[in-house]
């Protein structure tokens, strides 16, 4: 279990103050100039050694990720672009970075333009955060007030600025290309990689693109020492994370931890375990709605870090952990989440416009029983069909839920089919 | 140059190429929906998925760029199941009417579910529909087969240059629209109807009228502006069905305009298919030997520079050359195929020509257009334009009405005062021109046709001479011609010859009475009520303007109806061939030339077209080589003189009707109503309304 004294969200649940005096006596802006100062390459160089891995969801290297942009600039500004676009279901971490402790972003978006050679961020915000919207604003222009970024950030001779922008609502605008395609004003849907943003991105220009989270523990990696930051977690799976309990556990919440928890002890020393205790956990989707979902008998013992998840094919995502118990109808829950793959598909690609209506469909009438047997290895190669076929990873993320659901409940599937079947011969 | 392996056989491909073009340039062929040459790449359709070597994933190879060392596989299980699962998802809400579906036989759905599809269907959902929009009197839409490849939006935003067209709605519910559901106001508009690869979009006037295996196909020339735009012209029986573009990068590429494509439904009306002769003012129909009879009572007696012709701007080379010599047989001078009295001088070839080449705008950096709306007088020219606009880094300036143009114009002045200034070099624009590594002047009818054309023409040399527009293998100085017949008409001389009198001067002659007869080579352009009392012979195909006055009509070939010559505003010689024959007793019209002048005791020496072409050759040896663009000379033109004070004006008023053929169609009377008329006021009550006046 995390100790106190390695925390890096001490205001995660809104307890103090969440402006620059808040902040400041929680450590963050401690030292800022000099971080800077120590350039970009030190700055690549510590984040790359804390082993950081992106908290949005594909678990990237980060510092792999600054070291992509280009060394020399060749006349293009580069830019920042931070994703605070979190509409993954099941996930509120950014939510409460955003609104508790705005700062600790906010500087980490200093430090990252540094690590990038990039003098203007961008934070796309998802459009229903407005209260996170306000205090972000309000932090931003405090930190402009103190001198902290702007021309000459902290005193170090840095330009830095900072601009906020309100997305409008789609899932799709928190894929990286979509939102950048989103920011220039155009309609949100995702681009052809490559070029990849790092090249080819904002406005044509060099861009890296972070998660909320991930840029906010910047700072503090920077301040701790990266070493500080590795020896948390397991190797490659380094650090804290917050990881959002919820669904069926006596208390949803969001927990920072240390990587690699087991999910059992994650869910009992901090929701109050499963509802109707463990026994009664049917399964956990690990990751947000786009991760395969986990029956009990791996919940027992998997780990909560990238790696571990992916060994039981499934994945640590944004760390949304949804709980079931046996109270659910599973194949009612999976319909939901086809349902919300369907809406939110941006429609550019054939295989997601197409594929994710075809699997909702067969799904609702999966849910009847009015299926047959060749139907649930007929859902399965559809979701297939979609999986690595389309220009993002949203096709990707449509297509494990089902598929994952296929794996480990298709027995629930073929009683509701036998149920339906017993029922007509009865009548 | 990287160099890759596709099917373990390595290729070569110049630099940007991408994996699918890798693939084509060895022969194989790649599926695709999304992906055209001449678009943006959307890499949507999904359909063009290969196995790469280290990559876990197929990728969409239209959209990879080819990169050395790349393994590139095209048929193996991962591809041919990618195609498979693509080609379902497309079907699985694709409708089942190919039977009544317009695009069958020339439908890529089709053509690549039988190629690349399962064979069989598994989906028992409901399909999904799609309400259809309206997209005005050409595109008819039939929304729910739509696949959502974004060709028609790419087009719309890139080549045509309005930005009109785009998807709304997510997901499955993503649908092609025009955002306030009004027509696509472009005149290239109709190309979406090609590029469409299913039967979503097609076309309105030829909806139900045939299928494509059904159809006789010929190559030819288009003559609705004088582009020459390259077209096929699809025939059944004796009628021409539609009319589509053909490749040519060096003139239309693939796309061509809305008139050129709609206004063949005009060769089925008002024609001249018989012979007329006027007795008692009331035009009679006559048999071909009265007819002639009735021309040689007239002409038999008359003093050659008594008798006139003037060639109007549908007419082939030919055609023209016949009558050039028969004229100079009868001993009259006084000819003109500048119907429009445009002050061109057939002298020099340079003064007349698009000397830069259409492909050449490519090239350009600046370009200055005056007394011209390319738009509506060469919509593929306008084109050309706007695609070198989206290259960047191009000026365009504009001395005359302030256009409504598909790209960026900075508008310099009205008229020959801001062409003087610029060419004295006092306009800073002519800075511009001068820095310019290819500058371009382009000449519109608009400043030419009309009393101080020939000033201006000497002002727009000077212009090109003073900013430099005239360099080692460069020759910025343009001219804009709308008449497909005008450059060949000029190449043949066809103006008058010693003491003889152009179009006003014939005109005048005829009101006073010098001129006697008057032989119209389908010109339909003067003003019929000045020829006075004047014997007029009318050679064309459609009853207009010159047939209504003519007291002896002879019955000729429209452009789908013979083998003619002609050539585009560039000098670029290029053949019509034909695609029907000429309706009842109309023939071809160089043959109604040479039974005339047989008629008349002048023979024409030739007798076959082999020989007119001879003649052609003789004429002028441009003729002797078709397809080509020979450079001309720069020399001394125009005269110099003062310039009027009126602003320049494109005498294009109305893009969709400009000449017998398209006055006389239907779908252009629609576009008349549904583009036209709404912009000058006129039309509906609510015209220009949105909706929001209360």
């Amino acid at each position: 279990m995390l100790r106190d004294a390695d925390r890096i969200f001490t205001n995660l649940y809104g307890q103090q103050d969440w402006g620059l005096t808040g902040a400041r006596a929680r450590g963050d802006w401690d030292g800022t100039k000099d971080l800077i100062l120590k350039g970009r390459d030190w700055l690549i160089e510590q984040v790359k050694t804390s082993d950081l891995r992106g908290r949005g969801g594909a678990g990237f290297s980060t510092g792999m990720k600054w070291s992509f942009m280009p060394k020399k600039n060749d006349g293009r500004p580069h830019y920042l672009v931070i994703n605070a676009d979190e509409g993954e279901p099941g996930t509120c971490k950014d939510r409460d970075i955003l609104r508790h402790d705005p700062h600790k972003l906010v500087e980490g978006c200093l430090l990252a333009c540094v690590g990038i050679g990039a003098n203007a961020c961008y934070i796309y915000i998802r459009g229903e955060f407005y209260q996170e919207g306000s205090n972000l604003q309000r932090a931003i222009d405090q930190a402009y007030e103190a001198g902290l970024i702007g021309k000459n950030a902290c005193g170090s001779g840095y330009d830095c600025d900072i601009y906020l922008h309100r997305g409008a609502g789609a899932y799709i605008c928190g894929e990286e290309t979509a939102l950048l395609e989103s920011l220039e004003g155009k309609k949100g849907q995702p681009r052809l990689k490559p070029p990849f943003p790092a090249f080819c991105g904002l406005y044509g220009c060099p861009t890296t693109v972070n998660n909320v989270e991930t840029i906010a523990v910047v700072p503090t990696i920077l301040r701790r020492g990266a070493s500080w930051f590795a020896g948390l977690g397991r190797p490659k799976n380094t650090g804290t994370k917050v990881f959002c309990i919820s669904g069926h556990v006596n208390q949803p919440c969001n927990v920072e931890e240390e990587m690699g928890i087991p999910m059992k002890e994650l869910i009992e020393k901090h929701a109050g375990g499963v509802r109707g205790g463990w026994d009664n956990l049917m399964a956990v989707i690990p990751g947000g709605s786009s991760m395969p979902v986990l029956p009990k008998s791996i919940c027992d013992t998997v780990l909560m870090d990238f790696d571990s998840l992916r060994d039981v094919k499934s994945a640590l995502g944004t760390a949304a952990v949804i709980v079931m118990d046996k109270s659910t109808d599973i194949i009612k829950a999976f319909t939901r989440l086809a349902a919300f793959y369907k809406h939110e598909s941006c429609g550019q690609c054939t295989p997601c416009r197409e594929g994710t209506g075809w699997m909702w469909r067969m799904l609702e009438r999966m849910g009847r029983g009015e299926a047959t047997l060749a139907d649930i290895d007929m859902l399965d190669d559809v979701t297939k069909q979609i999986e690595g076929h389309t220009i993002c990873a949203f096709g990707d993320g449509a297509a494990w839920p089902v598929m994952g659901f296929l794996r480990h409940f298709r027995p629930e599937i073929e009683k509701r089919i036998a149920a339906r079947a017993q029922r007509a011969a009865a009548e | 140059m990287p160099k890759l392996k596709v099917d373990g056989i390595e290729v070569e491909v110049p630099p940007g190429s991408t994996v699918l073009q890798a693939c084509e340039a060895i022969g194989v062929e790649i599926p695709r929906f999304c992906y055209h040459e001449k678009l943006s790449i959307a890499g949507n359709c999904r359909m063009c998925l290969v196995e790469m070597e280290k990559s876990p994933k197929p990728i969409a190879s239209c959209a990879m760029p080819a990169a050395d060392n790349m393994v590139i596989k095209t048929d193996t299980p991962m591809v041919r199941k990618a195609r498979h699962g693509v080609m379902e998802f497309l079907l699985i809400n694709h409708p089942l009417d190919c039977p009544i579906c317009d695009q069958g036989g020339e439908c890529d759905l089709q053509d690549q579910a039988m190629a690349y599809g399962r064979g069989d269907s598994r989906y028992g959902e409901m399909k999904r529909a799609v309400k259809d929009k309206n997209m005005g009197p050409l595109v008819k839409t039939i929304m729910t087969r739509c696949i959502h490849c974004t060709r028609c939006i790419r087009f719309a935003g890139e080549i045509a240059g309005v930005e009109e067209l785009g998807a709304t709605g997510r997901g499955e519910d993503m649908e092609i629209a025009t955002y306030l559901e009004k027509a696509l106001d472009s005149e290239l508009s109709a190309n979406i109807i090609d590029l469409c690869p299913v039967g979503a979009l097609t076309s309105k006037p030829y909806a139900f009228n045939a299928r494509p295996w059904e159809l006789r196909k010929t190559e030819s020339i288009d003559v609705m502006d004088a582009v020459g735009s390259n077209i096929r012209i699809d025939a059944r029986g004796a009628e021409v069905m539609r009319v589509l573009p053909r490749l040519n990068e060096a003139v239309n590429e693939e796309w061509i305009s809305d008139k050129s494509r709609f206004a063949c439904d005009g060769l089925r009306r008002q024609r001249l298919d018989r012979p007329y002769v006027r007795h008692d003012g009331k035009l009679q129909e006559a048999s071909w030997p009265e007819a002639f009879e009735a021309i040689r009572a007239r002409l038999g007696g008359l003093a050659g520079d008594r008798i006139a012709a003037i060639a109007g701007d549908l007419a082939c080379a030919e055609s023209m050359v016949a009558l050039k010599d028969l004229l100079a047989a009868l001993g009259s001078p006084h000819l003109d195929c500048r119907q429009d009295g445009a002050k061109l001088p057939a002298a020099s070839r340079a003064a007349y020509l698009f000397n830069s080449t259409i492909a050449g705008i490519e090239q350009a950096d600046a370009i200055v257009l005056v007394g011209t709306n390319p738009r509506w007088e060469a919509p593929l020219v306008n084109a050309r334009i706007r695609k070198r606009y989206l290259m960047g880094g191009l000026k365009v300036a504009v001395i005359g009405e302030k256009l409504a143009l598909t790209y960026k114009i900075q508008h310099l002045g009205a008229g020959p005062e801001t062409l003087a200034e610029l060419a004295a070099g006092h306009h800073p624009f002519a800075e511009m021109l001068k820095a310019a590594k290819k500058p371009m002047l382009i000449l519109g009818q608009g400043a030419l046709a009309r009393a101080d054309g020939a000033a201006v023409l000497a002002t727009a040399r000077q212009l090109a001479e003073s900013c430099n527009l005239v360099r080692e293998g460069w020759n910025g100085f343009n001219v804009l011609h709308m008449a497909a017949a005008r450059v060949g008409g000029l190449d043949l001389g066809f103006v008058p010859g010693n003491g003889g009198r152009d179009v006003a001067g014939i005109l005048d002659g005829a009101s006073s009475g010098a001129i006697e007869a008057v032989y119209l080579l389908g010109a339909d352009e003067i003003d019929m009520a000045r020829l006075g009392r004047a014997f007029v012979i009318y050679q064309g195909h459609h009853g207009d303007a010159g047939a209504h006055r003519a007291d002896v009509i002879l019955p000729g070939a429209a452009y789908t109806e013979k083998n003619a010559t002609y050539v585009n505003t560039e000098g670029r010689v290029q053949l019509a061939r034909i695609a029907t024959f000429p309706p009842g007793e109309a023939r071809e019209d160089w043959k109604v030339l040479r039974a005339l002048s047989d008629a008349l005791g002048r023979r024409l020496p030739y007798d076959t077209l082999a020989a007119v072409r001879k003649r052609l050759v003789e004429v002028n040896p441009v003729f002797a080589s078709v397809d080509a663009v020979a450079p001309a000379g720069w020399g001394a033109f125009g005269s110099a003189g003062a310039m009027g004070a009126a602003p320049f004006v494109s005498p294009v008023r109305n893009f969709y009707m400009t000449d017998p053929i398209s006055r006389s169609s239907q779908t252009m009377a629609e576009c008349t109503e549904a583009f036209v008329k709404p912009k000058l006021g006129v039309g509906k009550p609510d015209a220009g309304k949105t909706g929001t006046h209360g």
